[in-house]
């Protein structure tokens, strides 16, 4: 019951979070220097008066501000999330084409991360001192301090044009016609390496985070508790040591939940990803601004999301969250 | 005194950390002497476009799309984005310590309000702000530094008022205020200076976060025009990597080396200064 | 009849940079088969380094045994291979540990933590495994174990948490138990609980007991055999009513002398009433928030006391009596809800800010953690002249007054430029008594400021405390939790359970009748070194 109720609460916080950078949203098209109708309308827009005058009708622009709030708040709830001035057609339809390959694609690099990051950390850890553990961590600082997009493009270099491995952009062949299981592999194989790249980043954090993490909670009393009571050591590191060492690891991962979303940004520009980061650069070099915070509004709803989750997550994880 | 030569010791026994000062020193160095360490001016087309590296004197690192020397666009863009780094840091820092130690110090509803509002900045992604900041405000080195001090400043604020929650609870604060000291004086005398070492760490690990927003957010677009930045020089060398690897390749290194630095220094400066014993000197 | 557990000759060394060579210098030490044997000291003793050897927990290879024999059940365990000690923890011998809010696995159900001694040692199908794990509970005395199996540790309380280490380590009924420090970090009256308990069990199942203290009246209530270490020695050994009686080495006279002996001091003249506190209450709330109605603790509830001029009044209670609460309600600290505070005939506001400096100067305190209780970062001088400075005196001034009371109260004045982190526990105490002084008070409340020390120490500090009383002409509210304690320090005493004041009197008087049944429970669970030797027949 009480597990319910936290997230019950925990949901009404994202909710709350989310109408906050709406409002944010659109105090910042009002806040820019010059005319909010031509921030909205674009370089495309900015040309036709008449296009001004129907946006200043439509979003309230001559009306005091509380008044805009309220009518952008209401739009929003209506799933109106204006139009594109380049492209002419609704942010929001836009946004719902290009929504499952991001998510794919972050869903696919958060668990690579997690799972490949905890078991680089869980493995050094029992190495300590050695040079497996010494690689481990020396991969761990490089990555950690590698410029992503940087890494994108090393790795289209080199898996794509150097060695032609992997395709280097792209969803799936175009022209290829691919069906069923094919196509699943195709998609596949063009998923793998911004995956890959994507997840590099929070791999290093996680496993430096896990292997830190071990040994602390390896010098806790309950792990001596554990020993004493003459069990196995792999019974000791899988249901003490690591059990406990997850919690903040797990907790990490939710924080860095924005960040991934972040960094998908990145790798969907360089590998041409048709996601919705790669809309928001678009929109970016199109001067689209109502595109371009229609976007950004979805994008901190996937990462405040994704946040949300981790910590219902950690609810089952952890049985003691209840009393915080 | 010596709590210094302990925290000297200390980090000199980490290898890395000092190999990092001696990096970081000397990409500070090329920085501060840019104009004269760079043979051309970064923008002037010195020679044929798409030149390897050491194939033409004076342009050691080759020549990009436009025949412009990389080895003086890398020396100059040591300069942007140290300075953009180091001031958007030192905005952070000070945004953040400022709420952390109020919410810290206060507690009750003050600290839940604020954290109600730092936890907002942060669960929104914050390389996305920032390009969205940056966008609708033009890119300018202002616009540039203000929107990475808006993403990073949360973690501070978190990190300083955990730090300040723990510390008030410690009996010599009891004593302070018995013996009359007002919260002002509390706040800077008795706890801010056991605050101060998890402080250090993450403000060098910060300065090597927001070069790495800064330069991502160069890569796409949204740099200063007037500057050349490396993360500029990498977003230009994308339709050109085919021919031309050692445009990306080289600016992507400069930054990876210098946040490399940064964050084993921030390393030794955390083992020098003992925070995993959350800065008591025992 | 051969010995449950010979030890001979251990020593063991200590990585490079200790304070010694060998944390446990050639031990000899004998366990009868189904006795106790109590192994006392103070901390650095080695005591526990013996403990975790005989079960080999020592964290090799910086610490190692590099000498001696363990024989138990006919090995020498020091020889033993790691997998033959597996077989032999947890089985043949169990372990308890001090803490038992921190060694139980927080994110483990206690039936599973149970349950995996068997599943280690003894494997049994699924019905047989919860019966054994039901019965051992029961066994320890817990309430509801079928309930109990599924629940988590934060659930409990010490006491309980506590039995559950003793259920898991006696459930495959192993030959000798070691205990380390088990009831320390627990309350009085549960003390002497876990104590029966263990008492019980030992007689029942004929088991050995290895317990390790530094508490003597636990070694009055319950050793056979007691050996006293010192600094990585055993300086004396033999049967217990015989070492307890007769010490025959000048460290174990000198640890049983410094026993708070409980006897009453005589009362002093009571001077007009300095301090009187009337109604006072205190409720703290936590965790409130849009769907949740927040958790309220009553921590003192109605309280009613005074304090006369030169006088000691004892507070006395267990954790969670509200007591120390009541020492920051006093200060000011902590404002309390409701109540008066009238000090000199004046009253004070009851938050510390809002009241003149002057009363603000005649109320100090000392706290209980000496490591806590001062700024890692100021010097020692600084941090006892801060509260002069603040009342205006100069800087010097202030500077050479620190000076001044780090001689009185028995400290190199030169002291006063170093950093807390140079000196000892007790050493750090007398500082902050020093710092309590200098802005000449009238009362100074000691939140019970010898519980983290050594018991020589102790006794050093108490005396500090009665010899500061005298020249300064202070009173004092001294708050503990150790009744023998309160009986050498107190004029009267004030006993609290759950922020209410149960009992006041006279100590003398409270301490031979007491009227409250809580009091009375609260004196018959303290371990008494001297009646208990009485008690059992000297």
């Amino acid at each position: 019951m009480d597990k319910l109720r936290f997230a019950g609460r925990r949901l009404l916080q994202g909710l709350a979070a989310l109408l906050l950078i709406a409002v944010v949203n659109s105090l910042l098209v009002r806040a820019a220097p010059g005319d909010p109708a031509m921030v909205l309308a674009g370089e495309a827009g900015a040309a036709d008066e008449a296009y001004m005058q129907q946006l200043r009708e439509r979003f309230d622009l001559d009306r005091p501000l509380p008044q805009q709030l309220l009518t952008y708040l209401g739009q929003l709830a209506r799933g109106d999330l204006g139009q594109s001035s380049r492209q002419q057609a609704p942010v929001l339809d836009l946004i719902l084409e290009r929504l499952p390959a991001t998510l794919l694609l972050t869903g696919t690099a958060f668990v690579l991360a997690l799972a490949a990051g905890v078991a680089l950390g869980v493995w050094a850890s029992t190495r300590v001192g050695t040079w497996q553990d010494s690689l481990i961590s020396l991969f761990a600082t490089l990555f950690y301090a590698t410029p992503l997009y940087w890494l994108a493009l090393i790795a289209v270099l080199v898996f794509s044009v150097w060695l032609p491995w992997l395709p280097g952009f792209g969803f799936e062949t175009v022209g290829g016609g691919h069906t069923g299981l094919a196509r699943v592999i195709d998609i596949g194989r063009h998923l793998l390496l911004p995956a890959l790249v994507l997840a590099m980043f929070f791999m290093a954090i996680y496993a430096r985070m896990t292997r830190a993490a071990m040994p602390e909670v390896a010098s806790q009393d309950f792990v001596k508790t554990a020993r004493a009571k003459g069990l196995p050591p792999g019974r000791i590191l899988r249901a003490h040591v690591l059990r406990n060492a997850l919690l903040p690891v797990v907790t990490l991962a939710g924080l860095q939940a924005g960040a991934m979303v972040g960094g998908a940004v990145l790798i969907e520009t360089v590998f041409a990803w048709p996601g919705i980061g790669r809309l928001l650069f678009d929109a970016l070099g199109q001067r689209d601004y109502a595109l371009l915070l229609g976007t950004f509004l979805v994008t901190a709803a996937l990462a405040i999301a994704f946040n949300v989750i981790t910590d219902l997550v950690y609810t089952v994880v952890d049985p003691r969250i209840e009393l915080s | 005194m010596t709590l210094n030569s302990d925290f000297l010791r200390r980090f000199r026994r980490n290898r890395g950390a000092v190999a990092g000062l001696v990096a970081l020193l000397m990409v500070g160095l090329v920085a501060l002497l840019a104009p004269w360490l760079a043979a051309h001016d970064p923008w002037a087309m010195v020679g044929q476009p798409f030149l390897p590296p050491g194939q033409a004197p004076g342009l050691p690192l080759g020549s990009d799309a436009l025949g412009r020397d990389v080895a003086a666009g890398l020396v100059h863009g040591a300069r942007v984005s140290l300075l953009i780094a180091l001031v958007a840091t030192a905005v952070s820092l000070l945004l953040g310590i400022t709420v952390g130690a109020l919410a810290g110090y206060h507690g009750g509803w003050v600290d839940a309000g604020l954290m109600r509002f730092t936890e907002l900045f942060q669960a929104v992604p914050g390389f996305a702000l920032a390009i969205v900041v940056v966008a609708i405000f033009q890119p300018t080195l202002v616009s540039i530094v203000g929107a990475i001090a808006l993403v990073s400043w949360p973690s501070v604020a978190r990190l300083v008022r955990s730090e300040f929650l723990s510390l008030r609870q410690r009996e010599f604060v009891a004593a302070a205020q018995l013996a009359g000291q007002g919260s002002l004086t509390i706040i800077f005398r008795q706890i801010l200076p056991n605050a101060v070492s998890p402080i250090v760490v993450m403000g060098s690990l910060m300065v090597a976060s927001s070069i790495l927003m800064e330069s991502g957010l160069s890569f796409l677009g949204l740099g200063d025009p007037n500057q050349m930045t490396w993360g500029y020089m990498v977003g230009a060398a994308r339709t050109a990597l085919r021919q031309a690897w050692w445009i990306a390749v080289f600016p992507g290194l400069a930054i990876a080396l210098t946040v490399l630095a940064l964050n084993l220094v921030g390393e030794g400066l955390s083992d020098g200064l003992n925070t995993r014993l959350g800065g008591r000197a025992r | 009849m051969k010995p449950a557990l010979l030890i001979e000759g251990l020593s063991i060394r200590l990585p490079a940079g200790a304070d010694r060579a060998l944390a446990v210098e050639a031990v000899d030490l004998e366990l009868p088969a189904g006795r106790t044997l109590c192994v006392v000291g103070e901390s650095g003793s080695g005591k526990s380094m013996v403990a975790n050897a005989v079960m080999g927990l020592l964290p090799r290879p910086q610490v190692a045994p590099v000498a001696g024999r363990i024989l138990f059940e006919g090995r020498d365990l020091l020889a033993l291979p790691e997998r033959e000690w597996r077989r032999v923890r947890g089985c043949r011998i169990g372990m308890v540990f001090q803490e038992p809010m921190t060694s139980l696995n927080p994110v483990m159900r206690i039936g599973e933590q149970i349950g995996e001694v068997l599943d280690a040692h003894q494997p049994l199908p699924r019905a047989e495994r919860r019966a054994r794990i039901v019965g051992a509970l029961g066994d320890v005395g817990l309430p509801d174990p079928a309930t109990l199996i599924d629940s988590f540790p934060f659930r409990l309380s010490g006491g309980q948490r506590q039995r559950v280490m003793i259920a898991a380590a006696l459930v495959l009924e192993p030959t000798l138990l070691i205990a380390d420090e088990p009831t320390t970090a627990l309350d009085v009256t549960t003390q002497a609980q876990i104590l029966a308990l263990m008492r019980d069990l030992q007689r029942r199942k004929g088991m050995s007991m290895l317990f390790i203290t530094h508490d003597f009246g636990v070694v009055a209530d319950i050793a056979d055999e007691v050996a006293v270490m010192q600094r990585g020695r055993v300086v004396e050994r033999g049967a217990a009513r015989q070492l307890l009686n007769h010490p025959q080495h000048a460290y174990t006279q000198a640890l049983i002398a410094a026993i708070p002996h409980g006897r009453t001091r005589a009362s002093q003249a009571a001077g007009r009433p300095l301090l009187q506190v009337s109604g006072l209450c205190k409720t703290f709330r936590s965790g409130g928030g849009l769907f949740r109605r927040p958790r309220e603790v009553p921590a003192a509830q109605a309280v009613d006391l005074h304090v006369d001029a030169g006088e000691t009044l004892g507070v006395v209670g267990e954790s969670g009596s509200g007591k120390s609460t009541l020492g920051r309600l006093l200060t000011g600290l902590i404002a309390a809800d409701a109540g008066h505070i009238r000090f000199d005939g004046q009253e004070l506001a009851a938050d510390l800010r809002r009241r003149p400096r002057a009363d603000r100067a005649a109320i100090q305190m000392v706290f209980q953690d000496p490591y806590a209780s001062l700024n890692p970062r100021h010097v020692v001088g600084a941090a006892i002249a801060a509260g002069p400075i603040e009342q205006g005196m100069a800087r010097a001034q202030a500077l050479a007054l620190a000076r001044e009371l780090l001689g009185r109260v028995g400290l190199d004045p030169e002291a006063a430029d170093r950093y807390p982190h140079e000196f000892s526990g007790g050493q750090r105490q007398r500082i902050a008594i020093a710092r309590a002084l200098a802005t000449r008070p009238r009362l100074i409340v000691a939140d019970e400021p010898v519980s983290a020390l050594d018991v020589s120490v102790q006794a050093q500090v108490l005396a500090l405390f009665e010899q500061v009383r005298r020249e300064f002409g202070l009173s004092l509210v001294f708050i503990t939790h150790d009744l023998r304690v309160a009986a050498q320090m107190c004029d009267r005493l004030a006993v609290m359970k759950g922020g209410r004041i149960v009992e006041t009197g006279d100590t003398a008087t409270l301490l031979a009748s007491p009227q409250h049944p809580y009091t009375r429970e609260l004196l018959a669970a303290a371990p008494h070194f001297h009646s208990a030797l009485e008690a059992a027949g000297a």
